[in-house]
């Protein structure tokens, strides 16, 4: 075998762990001070790379100039991030902040995108591109910039931490924050400095990679976010030092990965990592540590709240207008609220395994993804009738998705997040991989239309019914099942899973209930999509659409089905309605997502 | 009822139990006192499933639940209650009392392996009689429980958890340990915060659970009703037994004194500082 590949791919995969790196070591320390797991650190990283752009565009900057630039830009806006989105949110519910940077990033992005364009740009590389010689392999001098700004970098990091009054100060609010401050440290300048570093180290990252690939794009945040979280996972939550090796790790694993199965597999690797080390280390790679979960007070986990009850008779008349809606003859109006009701069946299913369970799903959307592939192949390959395709798509969707969340039964809080995130990237990459039973990226065409016995429902108004009874029918399913012994202990677990196992309620029994019942939904509900629309590929049910789903169950709720309902039909109608430009309706579901956080946590019906 | 043989667990540098030995005998009411870290908590931490020994064995009714996880000792019947408080705030108080029936649910729980959890959906979702009847049943018992703490909890039995005092909160964490009928009944300071009326009012509830031959375990700083209540008392300093046996003997042991005393003496020196 030649030695000098495999030299460059070692160089490659180390270049890239360094840019890693950098995310992940910012994403360590705002875990260590916040407690938090900063969604909005991808955005930052794209804000950072496009600092660059303009300025080496515009004001023909050379590059020293540029990355201070992007130093203090990006430092700005973390320190704005932390100031104006989230310290507020100080003492608020566990889930709070992280839904925050959610929103945040979202904003972020859509910003990007409207003032920037949403086409990449090409970002010149400074220093020319000279390569050098060693061994068998070449290195650049781009290569040897990025390696000497993560050494730097790293070596600046320290120094602050360990000789500096306030890395000190940042030190020990990672250790205790409530016993910094009783020694008269001031979190908040600790916060803020934290996001400051952590952002202007994101931002350069940034631009460091838009230089290496010579591309840029307002859609690398989440890639970015996910990477950074990754490899801070692999070297344990909030482990400065373990951060920089489990991107150095990370970058490794996917250039060796790439150079053995092909580049169409890199983000497999990185997430199969990922899930591998939450189940096997969820401390990480580099620390061992035992610890029994501190005892909340009461409610912790989701807002307090005490839901609105609707009296029956007005949900069972908005029922009844629903099923008249037809009659009026208006297609549009219909077209727009079957979209709303499919949406809803996501809903349901989330607003399940989030609110009641608490298990906060961040890749909700895979489980569409295979009722929709499901049904389609059932149709497509076996010649199944849809009426029999669609129900055992929601089988089907209820045990792969109950299997394939299994490794995130026992997880805590944002563990749970991570993975859920995890799996559903992985569930959308082996559909792209696994071209032989999916078809690839091509997806499935010419699916065959919703029916019922025999009858196909091709006109808007019948499949507007059809979404709707599927609506009412789980909705009521649902709520029989939250009113049994079942709702108590998913709610208990929700509140204080210590306590609830402790009266014998068997955690990882009754999440997998939930999940396999909200699979099921979910499942039916990708299903229906995908034959109402005669079309779909590994990206239909992406995972903007379960950041979405989570904003409409948050709108709704948390756990309240009338509320879930209400907030689908709401969140996917009213842009519609108002036909707004796409770009505005990520911001507006970014913006309602954090105003939701900020002023009405509870949701507009309130948790259950 | 219950054999604690050695049992230690450490904590980094802190040894927080130190090879611990403690018998329960059926119907009978065991105090555990000492000062603050001395590891009573820990220890019941070690017993109920929530933290795995270093060393040393847990048996309960003769069967080895070393390690075990709680809702296998609550299904044995062991019910604890937490020092800080753990209820369910979002849950109503009813609801609460109803988890800690948990345990007691048969026809809505089919004991069928494998398939046990899709009956369970399936069951929930259709409620025959069995299920309905078995509901109704808990639900009486629960109010019945609710009813044991005067009118502090039954008129506020559908209000959210989160929105009640601190002392009744206490007492959701009791009648939720009660409605589990359990065997051995462990309470880790119930009476933390509460001032006097409401400290003899609880006082007055133990001693009927006594008097009902409830097996008790308890963890309590307030020695007067220590003295009053157990039938023997363990004190603990540093991890470690510093005497054992009736509550009169362990009141006057020297170490037991000199382990409060040490300790206070302590804490007025910080607070001098
Ligand atoms: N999860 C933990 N991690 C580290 N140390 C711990 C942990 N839990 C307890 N300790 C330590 O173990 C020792 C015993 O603590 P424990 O809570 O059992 O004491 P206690 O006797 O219940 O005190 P108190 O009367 O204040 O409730 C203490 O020094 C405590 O700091
Ligand atoms: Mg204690």
């Amino acid at each position: 075998m030649m030695l000098g590949p495999w030299l460059d791919y070692t160089v490659n995969g180390l270049i890239i762990g360094n840019i890693y790196a950098l995310l992940a070591v910012g994403l360590a320390l705002i875990f260590g001070v916040a407690n938090l797991i900063n969604f909005a650190h991808g955005s930052v990283y794209t804000v950072g790379a496009y600092i660059g752009w303009a300025s080496i565009t515009f004001l023909h900057t050379p590059l020293p100039i540029t990355l201070l630039l992007v130093i203090v830009g990006c430092g700005l806006l973390g320190i704005a991030i932390e100031r104006v989105g989230l310290r507020a949110l100080h003492g608020r519910s566990r889930i709070a902040p992280l839904l925050a940077t959610i929103g945040i990033s979202l904003v972020l992005d859509q910003l990007v995108q409207l003032i920037c364009s949403p086409d990449p740009r090409a970002l010149p590389n400074q220093l020319g591109d000279r390569r050098f010689q060693i061994g068998g392999g070449t290195i650049g001098t781009l290569d040897i910039l990025i390696a000497g700004i993560g050494i730097g970098s790293a070596a600046l990091l320290y120094l602050f931490l360990r000789f500096t009054k306030l890395g000190w100060a940042v030190r020990a609010t990672a250790q205790d924050q409530d016993a910094a401050r009783q020694m008269g440290v001031d979190t908040d300048r600790v916060n803020m400095t934290v996001f400051a570093i952590a952002s202007a180290l994101g931002g350069v990252g940034g631009v460091l990679v838009g230089m290496y690939y010579n591309d840029i794009d307002p859609n690398m945040s989440f890639d970015a976010t996910l990477k950074g979280v990754v490899a801070m996972m692999i070297g344990g939550l909030g482990n400065v030092p373990g951060a920089i090796g489990g991107g150095l790790l990370l970058g490794l694993t996917e250039s060796y990965g790439i150079a053995l199965f092909g580049s169409s597999y890199r983000n497999l690797f990185a997430f199969a990592l990922l899930i591998l080390i939450l189940v096997a280390a969820p401390n990480g790679l580099f620390q061992r540590r035992r610890e029994t979960p501190p005892e909340p007070l009461t409610g912790t986990f989701v807002a307090r709240s005490r839901p609105v009850r609707l009296p029956p008779w007005l949900v069972a008349g908005a029922v009844v207008v629903a099923a008249l809606l037809p009659l009026t003859n208006q297609p549009y109006l219909l077209q727009t609220l079957t979209n709303g009701l499919l949406s809803a069946l996501l809903a349901l299913s989330l607003t399940l395994v989030a609110g009641t369970v608490g298990q906060i799903s961040l890749g909700h959307a895979a489980l569409l993804a295979i009722g929709g592939y499901a049904s389609g192949l059932l149709a497509l390959d076996l010649g199944w009738p849809v009426d029999l395709g669609v129900p055992a798509a929601g089988l089907i969707t209820a045990a792969l998705g109950t299997l394939l969340v299994y490794p995130a039964l026992r997880m805590r809080g944002h563990y749970v997040s991570i993975a859920t995130l995890g799996i559903g990237q992985i569930v959308a990459l082996v559909i792209l991989n696994w071209t032989g039973l999916t078809r690839g990226a091509m997806g499935l065409t010419g699916l065959p239309p919703p029916e019922i016995g025999g009858f196909d429902l091709t006109s808007v108004r019948s499949v507007y019914w059809l979404v709707l009874a599927l609506v009412v029918g789980i909705a009521l399913l649902q709520a029989r099942l939250l009113s049994s012994h079942l709702g108590r202990a998913w709610r208990a677990i929700r509140e204080d899973d210590v306590a609830a196992r402790s009266y014998g309620v068997d955690a990882n029994r009754y999440k997998a209930m939930a999940f396999a019942f909200g699979g099921f939904g979910a499942g039916v509900g990708g299903a229906i999509t995908a034959h109402v629309y005669s079309y779909i590929d590994y990206q239909t049910f992406s995972a903007t659409l379960s950041i979405l789903a989570l904003t409409m169950v948050i709108l709704g709720g948390l756990g309240n089905i009338v509320g879930a309902i209400l907030g689908a039909v709401v969140l996917t109608a009213l842009p519609e309605m108002f036909r707004f430009a796409a770009d505005y309706r990520m911001l507006a579901y970014g913006l309602v997502l954090l105003l939701l956080i900020r002023y009405r946590p509870q949701g507009l019906l309130g948790t259950v | 009822m219950l054999q604690v043989r050695g049992l230690a667990r450490r904590f980094g540098g802190v040894t927080a139990v130190a090879g611990i030995d403690l018998d329960v005998a059926e119907g009978e009411f065991v105090s555990i006192i000492g000062p603050n870290g001395a590891g009573k908590s820990t220890l019941f931490n070690l017993m109920s499933g929530l933290d795995r020994p270093d060393a040393g064995s847990v048996r309960f009714d003769g069967v080895d639940v070393t390690g075990a996880r709680p809702e296998r000792l609550a299904a044995l019947g062991l019910a604890r209650t937490f020092q800080h408080g753990r209820v369910f705030g979002n849950l109503s108080v009813l609801d609460n009392v109803l988890v800690g029936a948990h345990t007691r649910l048969r026809a809505a729980r089919p004991a069928v392996p494998v398939l046990g959890a899709l009956l369970e959906l399936a069951l929930a979702a259709i409620l025959p009689g069995s299920v309905r009847a078995e509901e109704r049943a808990l639900r009486a018992d629960a109010e019945k429980i609710l009813a044991m703490f005067g009118d502090r909890l039954l008129p506020r039995r559908d209000q959210p958890a989160f929105g009640l005092s601190y002392a009744n909160r206490r007492r959701v964490e009791i009648a939720r340990a009660l409605a589990l009928r359990p065997r051995l009944l462990m309470m880790d300071e119930p009476t933390a915060g509460m001032n006097e009326t409401e400290t003899a009012e609880m006082q007055e509830l133990i001693a009927g659970l006594k008097a009902r031959g409830q097996t008790i375990l308890l963890i309590e700083h307030k020695l007067e009703m220590v003295m009053r209540l157990s039938d023997r008392v363990l004190a603990m300093d540093d991890g470690r037994r510093i005497a054992e046996g009736p509550p009169d003997a362990v009141r006057h042991d020297p170490a037991v004194i000199e382990a409060y005393l040490g300790h206070a003496s302590m804490g007025q020196a910080e607070a001098a500082e």
